[in-house]
């Protein structure tokens, strides 16, 4: 159902310090999203590309990924260029296309991109549970590190509760149509997977209590010294002092 | 008198809105004792386990082990720790990614360094045969495979006792073999839960059933095989 495939490869970010990586790639979103200059907003640009090629990623599966924002960017090109006022750039019929639309829709797009990649190549190229116990390192709540672990592990326990359940459907002949029946059911569907999962959660947890759970995941994954890990941080750093330059430094 | 392990007296248990679970039962486990406990389903067996951990609280009644009064949840902390409990469902109990890290999250949690958890798990996972299986990702592990896997994770915390939660189910009759040799391979006390007369009398010493409630210790079933020859014997036949 998840597939990690940028967290397999052996490139030289794959072997910097997970918490390095997340921070940076943090900062570099802060940084980002707050710029709107076009020259700092490129130069993100051509400096997550090279984060991607740097981590070796596939060129076709980035794409991919690249989709579903897509779509979203798509909408917003359909409706602020003739939404948003001021001054005319084109007149189609009725719609008036603006300037500040039209550069306020290439802003946002430039920044997703370039977000999207940076973390594919920073942040995707661990496995999620390395980047549970880099977050807990990190001093987020437990809470929230605990959620995102186990939530990616049962994920494939309910996937494979959910099937079953529709086979049990499917061998008693059911087809899906628009009747209330079929609502009824999918509806019972849904509720029986809440109640299987929140059952499984109960007894999961007891498991891990038995075995002398007090709260706190200990990872076993250790991350040797790199020597590369304070080259990193001065890439890093020194990227995002140029972003600051080209945006505010006038 | 071997030293008693744990000793559960007048326990009533019951769930929300049902009828008692538990009636007035009495239980208890001398070290060395291998146990094997068989009764219907819903008769409470899981709940009498629950309730030695401490992830259940009686209605009423005492549960003591190693010697003290356990009440309270940091009472039980200890006990979790020496008493380890194999869950019905490997899927409950495996939840890290890997085997290596699932074994070793008990380990860890006992306060041992990542180098000792991991040995430990590493020696656990060799004692059961299951040398390779370190990087293994659990959730696509076999059945059989994933009990063996889990039965590490639980031998991986040292513990003195074993409470086994139907272990032989829905096993093939190679897994189940292996088992039954690793059981009686460990120098542990267990109560063990099965329908299978066969796994039980291979493991255990005394098998109890429970009624109503309580554990009966006065109908102690005694499994027996023996051989005879009739006439006919080829057909199918019943024994009254």
């Amino acid at each position: 159902m998840i597939t990690e495939s940028f967290a397999e490869g052996n490139s030289w970010i794959h072997g910097i310090n997970p918490r390095l990586r997340v921070v940076g790639a943090a900062a570099f979103a802060v940084v980002v999203a707050v710029s709107y200059d076009f020259t700092a907003l490129f130069t993100a640009l051509g400096l997550s590309l090279f984060m991607a090629l740097s981590a070796r990623l596939d060129f076709q599966t980035v794409t991919q990924r690249l989709l579903a924002p897509a779509i979203f960017l798509l909408l917003l090109w359909a409706v602020l260029p003739w939404s948003y006022e001021g001054d005319a750039l084109a007149v189609l019929g009725p719609l008036t296309i603006t300037r500040p639309g039209v550069t306020l829709c290439a802003q946002i797009s430039l920044k997703t991109v370039c977000l999207m990649v940076a973390f594919m190549a920073l942040v995707a190229t661990m496995t999620v549970d390395t980047l549970g116990h880099t977050l807990n390192r990190l001093w987020l709540p437990d809470k929230m590190v605990h959620l995102l672990l186990i939530t990616y592990r049962y994920l494939f326990v309910i996937e494979q509760e959910y099937q079953r359940l529709v086979r049990a459907m499917k061998i008693r002949n059911f087809h899906p149509k628009t009747n209330l029946h079929s609502y009824r059911t999918y509806a019972y569907l849904v509720g029986m997977l809440f109640v299987r999962a929140s059952e499984r959660a109960q007894r999961v947890h007891n498991a891990m209590i038995c075995r002398g759970f007090n709260g706190r995941f200990v990872s076993l994954r250790a991350f040797p010294p790199n020597p590369l890990n304070p080259i990193f941080c001065i890439g890093i750093g020194l990227s995002l002092a140029l972003l600051v330059a080209l945006e505010w430094v006038k | 008198m071997r030293p008693v392990i744990f000793k559960l007296s007048k326990i009533h248990y019951g769930y929300p809105g049902g009828p008692l679970v538990l009636n007035d039962l009495d239980f208890h486990l001398h070290v060395g004792d291998r146990i094997g406990l068989v009764a219907p389903n819903g008769s409470g067996k899981t709940t009498l386990f629950h309730i030695i951990m401490g992830l259940l609280r009686p209605i009423s009644g005492t549960v003591e082990a190693f010697g003290e009064a356990r009440e309270a949840e940091a009472d039980f902390i200890e006990v979790r720790r020496r008493i380890g409990l194999l869950f019905q469902d490997a899927d409950d109990q495996l939840f890290s990614p890997t085997v290596l890290e699932d074994v070793a999250f008990g380990p860890l949690n006992l306060g041992k360094s990542r180098q000792e958890a991991m040995a430990v798990a590493r020696n656990t996972l060799d004692f059961l045969g299951l040398n390779g299986f370190e990087d293994r990702v659990t959730y696509k592990l076999s059945g059989g495979e994933k009990r063996l896997v889990s039965l590490a994770t639980v031998l991986a915390m040292e513990p003195e006792v074993l409470l086994l939660d139907e272990p032989s189910s829905g096993l093939d009759s190679a897994t189940k073999d292996k088992l039954i040799d690793i059981l009686n391979g460990l120098d542990l006390s267990f109560v063990l839960i099965s329908h299978e007369f066969d796994f039980l009398s291979k493991t255990t010493q005394h098998i109890y059933t429970m009624d109503d409630g309580r554990i009966r210790f006065d109908q102690e079933l005694d499994v027996h095989t023996h051989e005879h020859a009739h006439l006919m014997g080829k057909q199918p036949h019943r024994h009254l």
